[in-house]
């Protein structure tokens, strides 16, 4: 249970610097993210403690550096390719044509 | 927000978002509808202001308070505030002696209906971190200062327990109604890293 995630007490990390008057949502994907774990959170695809589970498994360094919806997304992708639910090249695939489309 | 314009390219993380999304609603198993409803409960309907009813009530009547520190989930239900991430509530109450302080060391766990959902600061290293280490420097860092013999009390949320601070009533608020004092409340002072704010001079 020590990994990256268990960050009580540790040193070095920095000052707190809270953002005045913060929207709750800083981008776009971010709204969409919270949605989609909603949504198949509620579908029955995975429980609250697998989903932590799944960003416990994250790379450490990149825990750290990436934003917090981050860690929803790879959470939600881990599970769903695992469970067989979304397959890994599907993702893959889809997100090219989305970015051809989008160019 | 520079990455959403219209005309600016996408994130690789906006793709991966719009890739899933695209994926779940193609295979039927998200409904963007009822996407589009979640994002806008918790975007404008719930938030800081459900907890400053609670709070605010608390303060005008004891027995409400009474209930609420008892069995803090029911007391919030009764003002109409449950479900996710808010099924196991626990109040714990301000004093001259004690000042109490909320944190998730490990993740992200807040009282989603009665704060909404949390501010980024709140999931950081840096908080998570110094909340449980170095309490004082943290409220210092917030810009709240508390006599050297008051006792600091941190408490560590989990996936099952969900915690609400009930904020000192500020002084000069005597005789002030339910709605004047919940514009006192702030989200900060019901996670412990704040104080309710004064009441101004000319308040009505």
């Amino acid at each position: 249970m020590n990994g990256m995630h268990d960050l009580g007490g540790a040193h070095g990390m920095g000052p707190i610097a809270p953002e005045p008057n913060e929207p709750v949502f800083h981008a776009e994907w971010e709204r969409r993210m919270f949605g989609l774990f909603i949504a198949s959170f509620a579908g029955g695809h995975f429980n609250v403690d697998e989903f932590r589970h799944a960003i416990e498994r994250m790379d450490p360094a990149h825990y750290l550096e990436s934003p917090y919806y981050e860690h929803w997304l790879h959470s939600a992708e881990t599970l769903l390719v695992e469970k067989g639910v979304l397959g890994r090249e599907e993702l893959e695939d889809r997100k090219a044509r989305l970015a051809k489309e989008g160019s | 927000m520079a990455h959403d314009g219209h005309n600016a390219p996408l994130s690789d993380t906006a793709l991966r978002v719009k890739a899933l999304e695209s994926l779940l609603v193609e295979k039927g198993l998200v409904d963007p509808q009822a996407l589009d409803a979640i994002v806008d409960t918790y975007e404008t309907k719930v938030g800081p202001h459900n907890g400053a009813r609670v709070v605010a009530r608390a303060w005008i009547d004891p027995e409400y308070k009474r209930r609420l520190l008892q069995d803090a989930t029911a007391a919030i239900a009764e003002l109409g505030y449950s479900g996710v991430q808010g099924e196991d509530m626990v109040v714990v109450e301000n004093t001259p002696e004690v000042h109490n302080m909320v944190v998730c060391t490990l993740c992200s766990c807040y009282p989603w209906p009665t704060l909404g959902l949390p501010p980024n600061w709140y999931k950081s290293a840096p908080y998570r971190s110094r909340a449980v280490i170095d309490p004082r420097g943290v409220l210092r860092e917030f810009g709240v200062s508390l006599p050297e013999d008051a006792e600091v009390r941190v408490w560590d949320s989990n996936a099952e327990l969900r915690y609400l601070v009930l904020p000192m009533r500020p002084e000069g608020t005597e005789g002030m109604g339910e709605d004047q004092l919940a514009a006192l409340v702030t989200r900060d002072s019901m996670i412990g890293t704040g104080l309710a704010k004064a009441p101004s001079k000319r308040a009505a």
